[in-house]
């Protein structure tokens, strides 16, 4: 029996969304039929419009896609200025105050508090100036992450930036594929250091070289939700980059129709994979799906892969001052868990304008680069007052900082994160000293198994959990170890379960130290995590109280926003009406 | 009216008739249950795997964690709360934090994913 979800998606679904949205939007909040909320939430997702969760009604997160990371010239301001009118609730964060922008971990952007009663002018602001929300959520082609400086980079290959492009014009609002049994992450890269993440997409184009011409492998599967992480599998497919769509439309036609729609839990292409193994996906795809022979895999470029790789060198995660190939500079900045307040988004767009073109570009590490900034610029430009806050040289526990959204909107989530990531940033980066030679360290925060901060691929994973202090049950998190990407990726192994948050900063010091003191020669994080046991690992992590402080230790999932001062779930205001005035409750 | 009851966002909540009810999140303490080896089981909710209703009882089958032991798996059926008069639609959840008896089987009148 299909699911619910494929009910509600039978009847309305796609483009066709839109005209049902702008009407309740017009006629507001109370205009959706009380019995019809599940469905028209679901279906919002599809536009990009995610309903917050309990204790937050009538507010929205909106999530814009944008390809590749790449946000043109004149795009940033506009969303600055979106942030700053529309994404305002009814208490501020403590930690970025009253208007952010979230950069996502692929590459898209998030505000959140949303009224739907706003929703017509926002979508007019962001279409005037080509950015959109179509498709960031929901059942269909997501946003198609890459490497962020595409078409900048000397390390290029192949430039997938208008292949990317092509891809996102060609399957944005197309009908035949608006309606998949779930998500479909695409990622598609022509850089020699691996920082197009294919690994952990459903369809991954990854630079490879064929009788002398340069394409792309294909895989297919990769995902990390659910505890069921899953590296995308090679099924020994390469394209030049003009057939790069027909491959894609072939491989998400047999999604479309091959995806389980019955049970949603085992719905991404990733289980299909596992089912089928990648001789029978490639078969399916060739005899039902595309009508040309598919080239055996060509010779791809895994080896020299850098991005993630722990191995110490290499752009990484594209902080800092590089020169692109045309001779002008891109300067990647490090945003602290992804957040950035309205404010600085503004002056940051003004600053792009000025010393560079005013192009800006997000990656999947939750950073901003600004690019096409001309040699003599590079001094004044580093020393403008902003870049104190979003340092082009930041800590190593700044710069490998990530953290998903987490209880203050999400609904699955178990444990605070952005907060709590931000206030161990800033204790680890006073408190702990990393060997000399790692620069690059990554620690990923996700509040639940959803992994959408991607935690079983980073050096220390943090997962939300709980656990009993004194009886009492408080947020506590699971600690992995030694995940990353490159030629031989790697997902994190569980070694230390339910710590309570309030110790995972001592553990990760206590970690590091006796990293210092066992390390064999230059043996990197890394590989040390990879040549000893569980148990042995399991032992460095000592997790201890120390002079960190967590305010978020009180199951913050039970209020209903847990920054405000009276945060019990009784206390909400929502929803509200277009204005944020409070409206009756059905309950 | 019958009483519609779905999990959604990848079994976040339990939707009772159109209203957001049971989040996961939450612990829940098991007696009697076959999960781990705790005497009660001290059940994290992580998600909603399967929900349904046996008149009057809203029930569910939960995917966690016992965060004294660290089992993890699928509870067997749950109740997590009751629609005593269907044509109002109300729902009275249950007091998670009191003890609750997992049930091996259930005559479901609408299962569903
Ligand atoms: C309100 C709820 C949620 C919020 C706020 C949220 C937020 C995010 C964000 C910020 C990202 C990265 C950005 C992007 O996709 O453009 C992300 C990615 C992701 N989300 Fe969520 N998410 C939510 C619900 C879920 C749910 C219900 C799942 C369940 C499967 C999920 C699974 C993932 C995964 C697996 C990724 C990325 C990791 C990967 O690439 O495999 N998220 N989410
Ligand atoms: S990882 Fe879990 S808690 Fe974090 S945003 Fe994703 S779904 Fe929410
Ligand atoms: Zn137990």
């Amino acid at each position: 029996m299909p699911s619910k979800v494929e009910k509600w998606k039978d009847e309305v679904y796609g483009n066709e969304i839109r005209e049902h949205l702008m009407e309740f939007a017009e006629k507001g909040w109370d205009a959706i039929p009380e019995d019809e909320h599940d469905a028209w939430f679901e279906r919002f997702k599809w536009w990009g419009l995610y309903h917050q969760r309990s204790g937050q009604e009538s507010y929205f997160m909106m999530r814009i896609g944008t390809p590749n990371g790449v946000i043109k010239p004149g795009q940033l301001e506009v969303i600055g200025e979106i942030a700053k009118e529309y994404a305002t609730g009814p208490v501020d964060n403590p930690e970025f105050g009253e208007a952010y922008c979230d950069w996502t971990t692929r590459q898209s952007i998030q505000l959140h508090w949303i009224k739907l009663e706003d929703i017509p002018e926002i979508f007019e602001k962001l279409e005037a100036v080509g950015l959109g929300t179509q498709q960031a959520c929901g059942d269909s082609w997501r946003n198609i992450v890459g490497c962020p400086v595409a078409g900048k980079d000397k390390h290029e290959h192949v430039d997938a930036w208008p292949v990317a492009e092509d891809l996102h014009e060609t399957f944005k609002g197309n009908d035949d594929y608006s309606n998949l049994p779930r998500k479909w992450k695409v990622a598609i890269a022509g850089c020699d250091e691996g920082c197009g993440q294919g690994d952990i997409n459903d369809l991954a184009f990854e630079p490879a070289e064929k009788d002398g011409e340069l394409g792309f492998n294909v895989r297919i599967g990769g995902g990390l939700s659910r505890k069921e992480p899953r590296l995308a599998r090679d099924i020994d497919v390469w394209v030049p980059p003009e057939q790069a769509a027909d491959v894609a439309h072939g491989m998400s036609s047999l999604f479309r129709d091959y995806g389980d729609r019955e049970d949603r839990f085992n719905a991404r292409i990733k289980f299909l994979m596992d089912e089928w193994g990648p001789e029978k996906m490639r078969s399916v795809l060739q005899e039902e799906y595309v009508d040309f022979e598919l080239p055996t895999a060509g010779e791809d470029m895994r080896d020299q892969y850098s991005y993630n790789t722990g191995s110490q060198d290499g752009h990484n995660d594209h902080v800092g001052i590089h020169e692109q190939k045309d001779g002008n500079y891109y300067i990647g900045l490090n945003v602290l868990v992804g957040r950035m307040g309205a404010d600085d988004v503004l002056e940051l767009a003004e600053l792009a304008d000025e010393y560079g073109s005013g192009e800006v570009r997000l990656t999947q590490r939750q950073n901003i680069i600004v690019t096409d900034v001309p040699e003599e610029n590079l001094d004044e430009f580093t020393s403008e007052p902003l870049l104190e806050n979003y340092s082009p040289d930041p800590s190593p526990f700044m710069r490998g900082s990530i953290a998903c959204t987490g209880t203050e909107y999400c609904s699955l989530s178990i444990v605070e994160t952005k907060n709590r990531q931000v206030r161990y940033a800033r204790w680890l980066k006073d408190n702990v000293e990393l060997p000399e030679d790692h620069k690059d360290f990554h620690i990923h925060l996700s509040g639940c198994t959803a992994s959408c901060a991607q935690p079983q691929i980073a050096d220390v994973s943090l997962r939300g959990m709980k656990t009993r202090k004194d009886g009492e049950p408080v947020e506590a998190l699971d600690i992995g170890l030694g995940g990353g990407l490159g030629d031989d990726p790697r997902f994190a192994d569980w070694v230390e379960m339910r710590v309570p948050a309030d110790e995972v900063p001592g553990a990760i010091k206590n970690l590091v130290n006796n990293f210092e003191d066992a390390r064999e020669g230059g043996e990197t994080f890394r590989d040390f995590v990879e040549d000893r046991d569980e148990e042995t690992l399991a032992e460095m992590v000592e997790p201890e109280e120390t002079d960190y402080h967590d305010p978020y230790m009180h199951n913050t999932k039970m209020t209903w926003y847990p920054y405000a001062e009276d945060d019990d779930m009784q206390s909400s205001p929502a929803p509200t009406d277009g204005s944020g005035e409070p409206l009756p409750s059905d309950d | 009216m019958t009483t519609d009851v779905h999990q959604l966002d990848d079994g976040a909540w339990i939707s009772v008739n159109d209203s957001r009810e049971v989040n996961v999140s939450d612990l829940w303490l098991l007696a009697r249950s076959d999960f781990c080896g705790c005497e009660t089981t001290d059940f994290l909710a992580e998600g909603f795997v399967k929900v349904g209703v046996d008149y009057p009882d809203i029930q569910a089958r939960i995917a966690g964690q016992c965060i004294a032991c660290g089992e993890s798996g699928v509870t067997d059926w749950l109740t997590v709360g009751r629609v005593v008069d269907p044509n109002s639609g109300e729902f009275y959840g249950v007091d998670h934090e009191s003890v609750h008896f997992p049930e091996k089987r259930t005559r479901l009148a609408h299962p569903e994913k």
